[in-house]
């Protein structure tokens, strides 16, 4: 018998295990590279790239379909000296500052009335959803025609109600224009936000409601103090998301008053279209759209710090 | 006597609001209907009531037919956001599946970043994505929405399905491990089937986002031929200063009641995905 003590032992090193592919592959860091390649590539290409392209385009004089120049900050500059672009600051803030005012106190109100027993609740919470699912342009046309101001049932109601002819011209006049645009976001945003806040509602335990009453605490109270603490979070978390959307709104301005009259409801991103691919300057229009990114970049950094933060 | 009085009361007090953001809610939608049915001689009458018709005609749905590619957009719109809600489940599945169950370095920074480029807003990207489909040769192509709707889509997707993905046991997907099945097999053998409703919250959710999309339709599509609804109503039934407003609201209601049908249908995955964002986290 041939067998030597050291293979008894079994001292002598085995083999070296063949490299297997399927091994490999199958190492945690490895397989989520590798799954997580073609999305990141994905957003890579269509959405790092046409960000960074969008900032060498808003540092070159680029009129459409001719090469550019390279021109340093003189966009900006340009931008800076004119008055429409500051108005159009102005008329951003203002819309989202007002429409999500509205929308936080509206849809808290939504979820209040939603959240107390009555039949058909599902139905009606359904149906309440429609303003936010029905695409907007569609919606938004329908209220152009409501607020047409010689045939259409604001100004008949109106006029019903013995409001002098003509009524009031809701697109045509700067002030009103602002005040439409502003009610018709409020009428589409207002059931993200009463659902949300809703869903957010059903989460308090409904033994904090009887101790608070049995302590004695009134139905504000009760409110006050139990509620709105509980629903701080996601209150601010909805708020957040929507005042982003709101900050770059361009379908509900762009169907209703492309921007007018005189300018009095444009926002960044109208007033980027319309430079861009209106005038067919790329390089301005880059530069506009760009202006947008200080405010925005505060909020998505605060929002997706905060989602890291829960989850 | 007194606990009847208190009933209506509190039916009342209960009612009165929900009616009332219902009427709210529903008012456009209303008008949209009446006015597709109304003749032009009412529409354009002082005198008759306007909030009932009084001989109501299908007149502006045949001219909306007959006149108008509006068949054609809304199998355009379809398509598009059908094929773009399928590749984006795909490519946010395997963007989640390994931040939600794989721990290797960087997944943080990587779910951070998803979160981030979920809110960028079009009106950022648009003129450079512009250049970007021309230099491509991807415009008046139907390919170049598909391409663009899923940079918002899917990192949509991967955060509504990473949230889901966190609610799934670990266990089956272990006890298939210790029996010798590689990561992949375990993934779509044992945890994919297991997510059918968090894919169907995604899904529904994605889906009417690409039916709401406007602006990269608008700058895309400039053929007749390849318009999305949103965009052949703003650009071929409002012409000029003239509006015609029986066939835009018969439009405009043909072009909701697909996605409100659909919507209906899964009320409660859509609602799960727009909570689960901000509720759950």
């Amino acid at each position: 018998m041939a067998v030597r003590a050291e293979e008894l032992a079994g001292i002598v090193p085995r083999p070296r295990r063949p490299f297997s592919l399927g091994e490999w592959l199958d190492r945690g860091a490895v397989f989520s590279w590798l799954m997580m390649a073609p999305p990141i590539l994905f957003i890579a290409a269509l959405v790092g790239y046409p960000f960074f392209y969008g900032i060498f385009l808003s540092l070159e004089n680029r009129p459409v379909a001719q090469p550019g120049t390279f021109v340093g900050l003189q966009n900006f500059i340009k931008e800076a000296h004119d008055p429409v672009f500051w108005q159009v600051v102005r008329n951003t803030f203002v819309y989202t500052i007002v429409a999500t005012i509205l929308k936080m106190i509206g849809g808290l109100c939504l979820a209040l009335a939603m959240n107390q027993h009555f039949k058909f609740k599902n139905i009606i919470r359904a149906l309440m959803l429609l303003p936010f699912i029905v695409p907007t342009v569609l919606s938004t046309v329908a209220f152009m025609w409501m607020l047409d101001p010689a045939f259409s049932v604001v100004n008949r109601v109106l006029m019903e109600f013995g409001w002098p002819k003509p009524g009031p011209s809701w697109l045509g006049n700067p002030v009103l224009a602002m005040i439409s645009i502003i009610v018709i976001n409020t009428w589409r945003g207002l059931p993200f936000y009463g659902i949300t806040l809703l869903a957010g509602l059903q989460t308090v335990p409904t033994e904090l409601y009887e101790a608070a009453t049995i302590d004695g605490a009134s139905g504000w109270h009760r409110f006050r103090y139990v509620t709105l603490p509980l629903l701080q979070p996601i209150i601010l978390i909805v708020t957040l998301f929507s005042v982003i959307f709101t900050f770059a709104d361009f379908q509900l301005v762009y169907v209703l008053t492309h921007g007018g009259p005189q300018n009095a409801t444009a926002l960044f991103a109208t007033y980027a279209f319309d430079i861009g691919m209106g005038s067919g300057q790329l390089g301005l229009g880059a530069a506009v759209a760009l202006a947008m990114l200080p405010a925005l970049a505060v909020l998505i950094v605060a929002i997706s710090l905060y989602l890291r933060k829960k989850s | 006597m007194i606990t009847g009085h208190g009933r209506i009361e509190r039916a009342v007090r209960t009612w009165l609001p929900v009616l009332f953001f219902l009427f709210v809610a529903l008012l456009p939608f209303y008008w949209m209907a009446i006015t597709s049915i109304k003749p032009n001689s009412e529409l354009y009458s002082l005198r008759a009531n306007p909030l009932i018709v009084h001989v109501p005609t299908l007149k502006h749905y045949v001219d909306l037919f007959n006149t108008t590619n509006f068949l054609l957009w809304t199998w355009n719109t379809m398509l598009v956001a059908v094929v773009s809600t399928a590749i984006s489940l795909v490519l946010g599945i395997m963007l989640a599946y390994p931040l939600a169950r794989i721990n290797f370095p960087g997944a943080g920074l990587i779910a951070i970043g998803v979160a981030a480029v979920y809110l960028v807003p079009q009106p950022l990207l648009f003129l450079p994505l512009a250049d970007v489909i021309n230099r491509l040769d991807l415009g008046n192509t139907l390919t170049a929405v598909i391409l663009t709707y899923p940079t918002m889509l899917v990192p949509f997707c991967a955060w509504l399905l990473l949230g889901y993905f966190k609610t799934v046991p670990m266990e089956l997907e272990e006890a298939a491990r210790i029996d010798g099945a590689s990561r992949l097999q375990t993934m779509r053998r044992i945890f994919l089937p297991l997510c059918t409703p968090g894919f169907i919250s995604a899904g529904i959710f994605a889906f009417t986002l690409a039916q709401n999309e406007f602006l990269y339709a608008l700058i895309f599509l400039t053929k007749t031929s390849v318009r999305t609804v949103p965009v052949g109503v703003i650009s071929e039934l409002i012409k000029g200063d003239v509006f015609y407003w029986g066939q835009l609201m018969a439009a405009a209601l043909l072009g909701s009641i697909p996605v409100a049908i659909i919507y209906s249908f899964f009320v409660e995955h859509y609602v799960a995905g727009l909570t689960s964002g901000a509720v759950k986290g």
